[in-house]
């Protein structure tokens, strides 16, 4: 350790003020781990690693930390007091964001008008709680790592407290700088055991490919030219295994696949999901749209997400994407950079500086109530669905990104991994200077420019690395923490310097770091060189390929034109955005990457993006062997109303989305929850634009992974429908290119399975998997080209297992399709819940029999054979009459109906306004009341209508539409089936089940 | 009746300036949003506008506790010639204009002593802190305006609804003295209500435990007005979330929505005062 003075300074909460987080800790201490601590007393600590004043110490404390009114403060002497027996003190690890510290650092800047250093962090933030009785160690350790924080993220010190901490996350780091060479000339074992030794990921396939690419004497030749060694550097193997990853190039969705129907015997090969599926689907779609002049579609498949035109004016970018494993490991970090890493791909799409608009976020969960064992590493689902939805309450909030529409799904297979999806949509102007914002344009000579955050060990390697190599000053690499300020700065500022001409294109960091943007990106002009060592670092110690691969959030590349550098580094010093000079765009076929001159890695661009062999799989379907419940003679279906409302998948999100900001910007217009008291739940979110108009957008997600235990193809097209009926509901307009109406719709698709490639011992059932997502994608392409709704962007996510100790815990296949259409007038969107006493309610849609994986069957421990069908024609029949009813304002409310059924989706209706009841009668007898009331068919709607419009209404649905009954103001849900009465609840004693079904 | 000019400030993580600015142009000032650091580089000067806004946001992550780093830029960080900015905002009040903050901008006013400043020293005599629930939350509230404040802002205002959307927003007086003179001046402008429009301590209708049920200060000159609540939020009808039942039961109903009456009234009073 370096002979600096330390210096600490405390903010202790003084005693008439409510410590929040000291309580907190206290009953959470109770409730969750059944531990007294008789009391907290929480504390914050700031450690200076510097040498200062103690008149410099002093000022800082009390000027700049210290609320005169809710601190005592404490310097270098900490608080001591014997009424509190024990402490814990939290403390980042080195390397971990730490923003706290950072701001404290700005703070100290400010106060004595210095400038900032970006180059060194020597202020610390810990965390301290004082507690009353003295604890154990254990309990003190089960406080510390299973309330308070994440042995991989924090250290912890506990016990009784003497008066002095001694722990500071600073990173020390020996290493010299040195790019070995890998002998890639071995058999084929040796070249197993290389991938498996380097953390490669690469099968043998894939290894040989490299292997040949070295052998190539044209290769060889130009590597001596250029002055590289023969065997591939260290760098260079880094950056194959980087861009080759399942990650980066979507191996299995492009892989060559041979399908079994053992049902039928057919068999058929699949040469790439994606082709086939997903891209062929969209091109289809987009080859009748343009037939037709219709010229929404502007971007697919390519550039980080999908583009489509609103308006002359203005384009649309949007994306989703999964943070899956890391939010298993820490749900915190996980999901915040799950979302600030999905706000970059908007923010980096063409030109880039989109404005972003909205998050979405949609998650799957074990139960939270979970009382089994949990596997060495595991997490309860408790805290990683707490961990989860910090994470995006600060990931969308301190970013000022309203969190509009989502959904959360529980089920038991997602307690080994979670499923975080994150969306992003943005608004860009559709042009820059008159070129087109969305085309990226680059020319030899052009400068590479990394900007916002420095780089550091994070990410390199994921999750892989091993224990082994960590000691207590390795900055950790597994775990990532996103800084929301940090980027908001950095967005900020594209904002205004693509507006100002001086970006010519830019992407994000993400995953694989430089190598993976700047590989991307020399695609366009042929060529690039790096200079890694003017990359600016957390830290020294790192090696150039490391540099290269990091992970490390909250950075953009952009591409600027040498005549335009001196402006935008000013500009960029104007809003503390940090930039960096990092090499040139060539049309050399090469990316050639440099440290201090010497050339560390040298590939030919054709390779590296197009070398990696087609990988090949086997998939077999067989339907399984499923039967209808018998079900019990008499059902009590008060009972069954109360119980579905409270359950885990029907029951009310409200104390998730509270936390979340869903209204910054001033242009929700649908939001989560409506009515008088702000309980009502809706179908798709609605937006508008700007305050100049009230253009706006339609937003929702359709997910259904339980359909899938019966038939993933139906699974796949009810989650499709789900999503477009939520948008028909609000009032969103079907694509049609008979009609030259530009309304666009843009679709992300996500892909989360469980790992499909078969092996004899390891996955024994990897074909059927495999068959699975086979039909997950059959059924993207039947519905994308019958509806005519493209996929503009999307993502998979193959291997979703959580294995320990030789047992393996895997999601259910999982299929989220995440749409926006556009709303001419968000004025005539109409929300789900009933409004007035003396309106008139109405089924529109068919239902049928369809129980199978119901939530009906669910209570009853059942999952049943007849999964809901999508019955495309009488969709698309449905979805238009409700199209015209929207046109002709006829629609007063409009619920889709989805879990539960026809009884769950009136309950929610009369959530607008507690004094509201409805009186229903259903007086067809083809289906029993337990079908007509719980049944999930799909393309069903309650609606609600002014009284005066019946005819009009029943003229235009026909058959399509069945009279239930009436809006009442008697607080009362009654349903009669034939003349009996089976439901009489009261709407506020419903509400209640509904609202505290999730408590965490 | 001369253009109102309107300063919206932004960066470093302020976050509701697009809509801030909005208020202020459908309000029909003309609004400028700048980021923080042109007015320290001296870039722009806030002397050349009569109305200045503080939006909502987490400034620096609201690190230090919330506006905490933002506040003390402001009193510290000298300009490039040397000035402060705090005294120059003095200097702006003493010139008779106007400054409003909302969320993250009233807790920057409150830390910056610019609210409730009943000494006049411009010294912190409140702080707004954790909401009772420990956690962030979106709702809206109902609140109901003193009719004796001495505030331009809220003329004409009996009840009106909005969103909150913060984490830290109860309110605290530094002691007993400052809390009685917040209640002789009726500093405390605005109280949070519940659906009857009766000031209340009971959650959720007051959503963070303030004192006083406090959603909002003016200084005793009304000039400086800050609320923790989003009137800015409410620009149009189809923010609330009860607009579809309210179009129902009222087609008639106006499309503009209660928030945007704050920023109506301060710019006509601006306007008018310019008349005189």
């Amino acid at each position: 350790m370096r002979t600096q003075n330390i210096h600490h300074i405390q903010l202790v909460l003084k005693d008439r003020v409510f410590d929040v987080a000291g309580v907190r800790v206290r009953e959470d201490a109770r409730k969750y781990l059944h531990i007294e601590t008789g009391g907290v007393k929480s504390a914050k600590i700031f450690a200076l690693l510097d040498d200062l004043t103690p008149q410099q110490v002093h000022d800082f404390a009390n000027l700049s930390l210290k609320d005169k009114i809710l601190h005592d403060v404490f310097i270098n002497e900490l608080y001591t007091n014997p009424a509190y027996a024990s402490y814990i003190l939290i403390s980042k690890l080195p390397g971990v964001t730490d923003d706290e510290g950072v701001s404290a650092q700005k703070a100290w800047c400010d106060l004595f008008n210095v400038p900032f250093d970006y180059s060194r962090q020597w202020i610390f933030a810990q965390e301290m709680y004082y507690i009353k009785n003295d604890l154990s160690a254990g309990d003190l350790q089960a406080i510390a790592e299973e309330l308070l924080g994440n042995p991989l993220i924090h250290h912890f010190e506990y016990g009784r407290f003497e008066g002095t901490i001694t722990y500071l996350p600073t990173v020390h780091i020996e290493a010299e700088i040195s790019n070995k060479t890998v002998d890639i000339f071995v058999d084929d074992d040796a070249l197993l055991r290389l991938s498996k030794d380097m953390l490669l990921a690469l099968d043998l396939n894939e290894m040989q490919a490299i292997q040949k690419y070295y052998r190539d004497e044209k290769v060889r030749t130009q590597r001596r030219e250029a002055g590289l060694p023969e065997l591939p550097t260290e760098m260079e193997i880094e950056v194959l295994a980087q861009t080759w990853s399942e990650h980066c190039k979507h191996k299995e969705f492009n892989a060559l696949i041979t399908y079994k129907d053992l049902d039928t015997g057919e068999e058929k090969q699949i040469d790439s999901l994606f082709k086939t599926y997903i891209q062929a689907s969209t091109r289809l779609v987009q080859k009748r749209l343009e037939e037709k002049g219709n010229n929404w579609l502007l971007k697919v498949f390519s550039d980080n997400a999908g583009v489509v035109r609103i308006d002359k004016e203005r384009v649309f970018i949007w994306k989703v994407e999964t943070h899956n494993s890391p939010s298993a490991l820490d749900p915190y970090g996980g999901a915040l950079t799950g979302i600030v890493g999905v706000n970059r791909d908007p923010l980096g799409t063409g030109v880039g500086g989109g404005k972003l608009l909205f998050n979405t976020d949609v998650l799957c969960f074990g139960p939270p109530q979970y009382e089994g064992e949990l596997l060495p590493g595991q997490l309860h689902p408790r805290r990683i669905m707490s961990g989860v939805v910090k994470g995006i309450e600060d990931g969308g909030n301190k970013s000022g990104i309203p969190t509009v529409n989502g959904a959360i799904i529980f089920d038991d297979r997602y307690r080994g991994k979670p499923l975080v999806f994150c969306g992003t949509g943005a608004v860009m102007p559709s042009r820059y200077n008159g070129k087109p914002s969305w085309e990226k344009r680059i020319d030899p000579g052009d400068r590479i420019v990394m900007a916002g955050g420095r780089v550091g060990k994070d990410g390199i390697h994921g999750a892989t690395f091993s224990s082994l190599e960590i000691d207590e000053h390795s900055p950790r690499s597994a775990v990532q923490i996103g800084s929301p300020i940090t980027q908001k700065n950095l967005s900020d500022f594209m904002e205004k310097a693509v507006r100002a001409g001086l970006i010519k294109a830019s992407t994000d960091n993400g995953a694989g770091g430089l190598s993976s943007s700047i590989g991307e990106l020399a695609t366009i002009p042929n060529g690039a060189v790096v200079l890694l060592d003017k990359v600016p670092l957390k830290y020294a110690g790192l090696q150039p390929w490391e540099i290269f691969v990091s992970e490390s959030q909250e950075r953009m590349t952009f591409v600027v034109e040498e005549d335009k550098m001196e402006a935008l580094f000013a500009l960029a010093a104007d809003f503390e955005v940090e930039l960096s000079d990092i090499g040139w765009f060539t049309d050399s076929g090469f990316l050639d990457v440099r440290y201090s001159g010497q050339k560390m890695g040298y590939l030919h661009l054709d390779f590296l993006h197009d070398g990696v062999p087609k990988k090949k799989m086997q998939a077999e379907w067989r339907r399984p062997r499923l039967s209808e419940p018998i079900l019990p003679k008499a059902i009590d279906y008060n009972d069954m109303l109360r119980r579905l409302m409270g359950s885990l998948n029907i029951c009310s999100r409200e104390t998730v989305v509270r936390r979340y900001d869903h209204e910054v910007k001033g242009k929700s217009i649908v939001k989560p929850l409506m009515g008088a008291q702000g309980a009502a739940p809706q179908d798709a979110a609605v937006m508008r634009l700007g305050f100049d108009s009230y253009a706006g957008l339609a937003i929702a997600n359709g997910i259904m992974p339980r359909y899938g235990d019966i038939d993933a193809y139906q699974m796949s097209a009810g989650s499709f429908d789900e999503a477009v009926r939520s948008i028909v509901a609000v009032g969103g307009r079907l694509p049609d290119p008979e009609n030259e109406e530009n309304i666009f719709w843009s679709v992300n698709d996500n892909f989360c399975v469980p790992d499909s490639l078969y092996h004899p011992q390891t996955n024994p059932d990897g074909k059927y998997k495999l068959a699975q997502l086979v039909r997950m994608n059959e059924a993207l392409y039947d519905m994308a080209v019958f509806f005519n709704i493209p996929m503009t962007s999307g993502k998979d996510s193959m291997k979703n297992d959580f294995i320990r100790e030789g047992v393996k815990i895997s999601v259910p296949p999982t299929i989220l399709y995440s749409m926006v259409a556009k709303m001419p007038d968000v004025r005539r969107a109409v929300t789900a819940d009933f409004k007035q006493a003396g309106d008139l309610i109405y089924l529109v849609g068919q239902t049928y029999d369809e129980l199978g994986a119901s939530e009906f069957y669910h209570l009853l421990g059942e999952l049943g054979a007849n999964v809901p069908r999508v019955r495309k024609e009488d969709a698309l029949r449905i979805y238009r009459k409700m199209n015209a009813a929207h046109e002709k304002s006829l629609l007063v409310s409009a619920h889709d109906l989805a879990e539960g059924g026809l009884a769950v989706a009136l309950t929610e209706a009369l959530f607008g306004d507690g004094t509201l009841g409805a009186d229903i009668n259903i007086n067809d007898d083809s289906l029993p009341p337990h079908v007509w009331l719980f049944s999930e068919s799909h393309s069903r709607f309650v609606v609600s209508i002014d009284p005066q419009d019946r005819e009009v209404f029943e003229r235009l649905f026909g058959e399509d539409a069945v009279f239930l009954g009436e809006v009442r103001n008697n607080g009362l849900l009654t349903v009669r089936c034939s003349g009996k009465e089976v439901i009489r609840q009261k709407t506020t004693e419903l509400l209640d089940v509904w609202r505290s079904g999730l408590e965490f | 009746m001369k253009t109102v000019r309107s300063l919206v400030i932004t960066g470093f993580g302020i976050n509701c300036e697009e809509e801030m600015g909005a208020a202020c142009t459908l309000a029909g000032a003309q609004a400028d949003i700048v980021h923080l650091n042109q007015i320290l580089h001296e870039r722009v000067s806030i002397h050349e506008y009569d109305l200045l806004n503080f939006p909502g946001g987490f400034s620096f992550g609201d690190d230090l506790g919330s506006a905490k780093v933002l506040g003390n830029k402001i009193k510290f960080r000298q300009t490039e010639s040397g000035k402060k900015l705090l005294n120059e905002l003095e200097r702006f009040l003493s010139d008779g204009k106007y400054i409003i903050g909302v969320c993250n901008g009233f807790q920057a006013l409150v830390k910056m002593g610019l609210l409730p400043n009943i000494g006049g020293r411009f010294e912190q005599e409140v702080t707004l802190t954790y909401n009772d629930s420990g956690r962030f939350e979106d709702r809206w509230v109902k609140l109901r305006v003193n009719k004796n404040s001495p505030t331009p802002f809220l003329k004409g205002l009996q009840t009106f609804d909005v969103p909150v959307r913060h984490g830290e927003g109860k309110l605290l007086f530094a002691d007993e003295e400052v809390r009685r003179k917040v209640i002789e001046k009726n500093l405390n402008c605005l109280s949070y209500a519940d659906s009857d429009g009766n000031p209340t301590a009971e959650y959720p209708f007051n959503p963070n435990g303030s004192e006083l049920n406090c959603a909002g200060l003016t200084d005793p000159g009304g000039q400086v007005f800050g609320l923790m609540p989003h009137p800015e939020a409410y620009l149009s009808l189809y923010n609330h979330p009860d607009w579809a039942r309210r179009k129902r039961q009222n087609p008639g109903i106006s499309e503009e929505g209660e928030g945007l009456k704050i920023f109506r009234n301060i710019v006509e009073y601006i306007g008018e005062k310019y008349v005189e």
